[in-house]
């Protein structure tokens, strides 16, 4: 096999990669999207947002540190003591849970039977607003996440496929990072499956999204429901922000990334889970593959808007999404 | 008392159907475009220019042109920064290649060319609706922010990548390059955002904004009576990327002078002027005015009371005003989602009452 070839799978590999992380900010959405219609804008933000606290926590910060000192004038920044990572996840999960439940009792409650694109509105001013908190919790310096997780790419994959290609090719070059990230999405996924398909909350979630009225009458608290889910966004937003966070440190840009997400839903469609996977397996190897081959002729720097272009071209053709439920107008 | 239909007789179709069927609205409207075009040029100094004044008029003329596409029309579009964009390179290139023509009539031709762009990324909307559509704008937003940092012939490969205005005159008075005066660059805007404001509109109270709020209330209907879903959404595409396109015209031209695509035109802009309709009021343009107002100068506000008066650092202040610009917008959104403008015109409401509460 020449060498070419081999680079190209070597692309597809990590586009598929990359993907499985687009497709794991793209499952917040879409958990939040079929339990109320709300299309969650801020899910990028969420991941951002958990991850700061994941390493605020873990550092021991004092919360509002730099708001306090300018009030009082005072100089503390660290309580001084390191919180182990496991704890630091389960504490960070407490804050995102009181986050979900925040956002239900004092926004999106008295949102019920708003036009969509309101809700749409809304979910960019909390974004904001999030971004905002975030930064004054914090602080906005970049932060490395130091989980202890693997880094850098795998000799033993390099060694395993040297053989493969003639003398010009060394081996595929992949993160170990994307290897746990993929695996932990995997689990990820599979137990939110099980979750939706197994469990008594599971099966109210699935029946909200399919009719709150229908839900109701059977005796389902639609707040509660709304409230677990988005719990289970923060959880994936934490997933992806702890995913991302280690890759490319914790900075704002972490939020921009979680843009992507949004071609990845529209290619897969708003209301279908495998439909976030395969869309961002799509989007992923896209965009690696669109950057190797015609990237260069056209000055680099094209995974900019190559997802939203292929997007945009692919919805003229099917407006509903690869798997999306057909729509239906009626007057 | 003085804010009565009463005993103002129209003997007329026109009088009839004014913009302000009100005498005190009336009076009032030109006693704000007197003070604007008579008081305020020879009291402006560079600072309220800068920081307040000046921005406030460009983002009115985008605020403008979004609430038509959004407001009236009922198409929601994260594209503004890039069809900003495409006013202000449109401009530039204008400027440096046609220098003996007049920089008003570059405005305008740039104006126009975003127009095109604008309806050739409007075509999808013909078969997108809703969120999808909103997303598949921001297709036009980082496609055509990379291609102004990619393609060199965009800023006749200067080194840094950058756009400077030139000096270009009116009437022998420089309004862009270094050497305008503050009054200048005031003025020129002024009188583009009247000039937009008034054609805004009558176009939204006329034929063509009927038709853009029929499709906005409701598509299929108003397909099924008669109207032309292709026209009416291509032309609010058109007519708002105009406005938009004009804006960033005015914007890189006259109020920065030299600009980086990424740094002034990027997804963060598309946002503000979505929110400055979204507090304002969408459909009115006097609610494009009000949240332009807003927007500009909420920040110079928390400025002055965080850094100058409690003496906090800067970053603070910045993170402060996030949390407050997202805490307004959701706010607006739960207490009145018609924004400032129904406000206004519930107070309008009282005071033709006044001092009867019914």
């Amino acid at each position: 096999m020449s060498a070419d070839f081999l680079y190209g799978i070597e692309v597809i590999i990590n586009g598929l990669m990359a993907g499985v992380l687009y497709a794991l900010v793209a499952l917040g959405f879409v958990l939040i999207f079929k339990a109320s219609g709300i299309f969650n804008y801020a899910q990028g933000v969420m991941a951002l947002f958990a991850a700061l606290t994941l390493v605020g926590i873990m550092e021991g910060e004092v919360p509002f540190s730099h708001l306090i000192n300018a009030i009082f004038g005072t100089e503390i920044h660290h309580f001084g003591w390191e919180v182990p990572a496991l704890l630091a996840i389960l504490l960070t999960l407490v804050v995102m849970i009181f986050f979900a439940w925040a956002v239900q009792h004092f926004v999106f409650r008295h949102l019920v039977g708003q036009e969509p694109i309101i809700l749409f509105m809304a979910t960019i001013g909390l974004a904001y607003f999030l971004e905002g908190i975030g930064d004054l919790m914090w602080g906005s310096d970049i932060k490395t996440l130091a989980l202890g997780l693997p880094q850098g790419g795998s000799l033993w994959v390099e060694d395993m496929t040297s053989g493969l290609g003639g003398d010009d090719f060394y081996g595929f070059f992949i993160d170990k990072l994307d290897m746990v990230a993929t695996v932990v999405a995997i689990v990820l996924v599979t137990g939110l499956i099980l979750f939706a398909q197994y469990t008594k909350q599971g099966r109210a979630m699935r029946a909200v999204a399919d009719d709150h009225q229908a839900a109701l009458s059977v005796g389902i608290s639609l707040n509660f429901i709304w409230v677990l889910v988005w719990s289970l966004a923060g959880l994936v937003a934490l997933v992806a922000g702890i995913m991302w966070g280690a890759k490319s440190g914790v900075q704002f840009s972490l939020s921009l990334i979680a843009l992507k997400a949004l071609p990845v839903l529209m290619l897969g469609g708003f209301t279908s889970i495998p439909g976030a996977i395969v869309g961002g397996l799509i989007i992923g190897v896209g965009e690696k593959l669109f950057e190797y081959m015609i990237g260069p002729l056209v000055g680099g720097a094209t995974e900019n808007w190559f997802a939203y272009v292929l997007a945009l071209i692919f919805l003229v053709f099917r407006p509903q999404g690869l798997f999306g439920e057909k729509i239906i107008e009626r007057v | 008392m003085l804010y009565r239909e009463a005993g103002d007789f129209k003997t007329s179709y026109e009088e009839d159907s004014q913009t302000f069927p009100i005498a005190f609205d009336r009076y009032r409207y030109w006693v704000v475009l007197a003070f604007a075009f008579l008081v305020v040029p020879f009291i402006i100094n560079d600072y309220w220019a800068n920081a307040i004044v000046v921005p406030f008029l460009i983002y009115a003329i985008a605020a403008i042109g979004l609430n038509i596409l959004t407001g009236y029309c009922g198409q929601v579009s994260l594209g503004t920064g890039g069809f900003m964009a495409v006013g202000a390179y449109a401009c530039y290139k204008l400027m440096t290649s046609f220098p003996d023509v007049s920089i008003v009539i570059h405005i305008i031709l740039a104006g126009g060319i975003t127009a095109a762009v604008g309806a050739a990324f409007g075509l999808p909307s013909l078969r997108i609706k809703g969120f999808y559509l909103a997303v598949a704008t921001l297709a036009a937003q980082f496609f055509l922010v990379w291609l102004f940092n990619k393609v060199s012939w965009f800023y006749n490969y200067s080194a840094s990548g950058q756009i400077n205005a030139p000096e270009r005159t009116v009437f022998g008075v420089p309004v862009t390059g270094p050497n305008t005066e503050a009054w200048a660059q005031y003025l020129i805007c002024l009188v583009f955002v009247t000039v937009c404001a008034i054609v805004a509109r009558n176009l939204t109270r006329g034929s063509l904004g009927r038709t853009w709020m029929s499709i906005r209330d409701m598509d299929i209907a108003a397909e099924i009576i008669g109207v032309n879903p292709l026209k009416a959404k291509l032309t609010a595409f058109a007519v708002s990327s105009f406005f938009i396109g004009i804006a960033g015209a005015l914007f890189f031209a006259v109020y920065l002078g030299a600009v980086e695509v990424g740094e002034a035109f990027g997804i963060q802009k598309s946002f503000l002027v979505l929110f400055m309709i979204i507090i304002g009021g969408l459909g009115s343009i006097f609610g494009s005015f009000a949240g332009a107002a807003f927007l500009v100068v909420l920040p110079v506000v928390l400025k002055v009371i965080g850094v100058d008066l409690l003496g906090w650092p800067t970053d603070l202040v910045a993170h402060f005003q996030l949390v407050i610009v997202g805490a307004l917008i959701m706010f607006f959104l739960i207490k009145e989602p018609h924004g400032l403008a129904q406000l206004w015109r519930l107070a309008k409401e009282k005071l033709r009452l006044w001092p009867f509460p019914y």
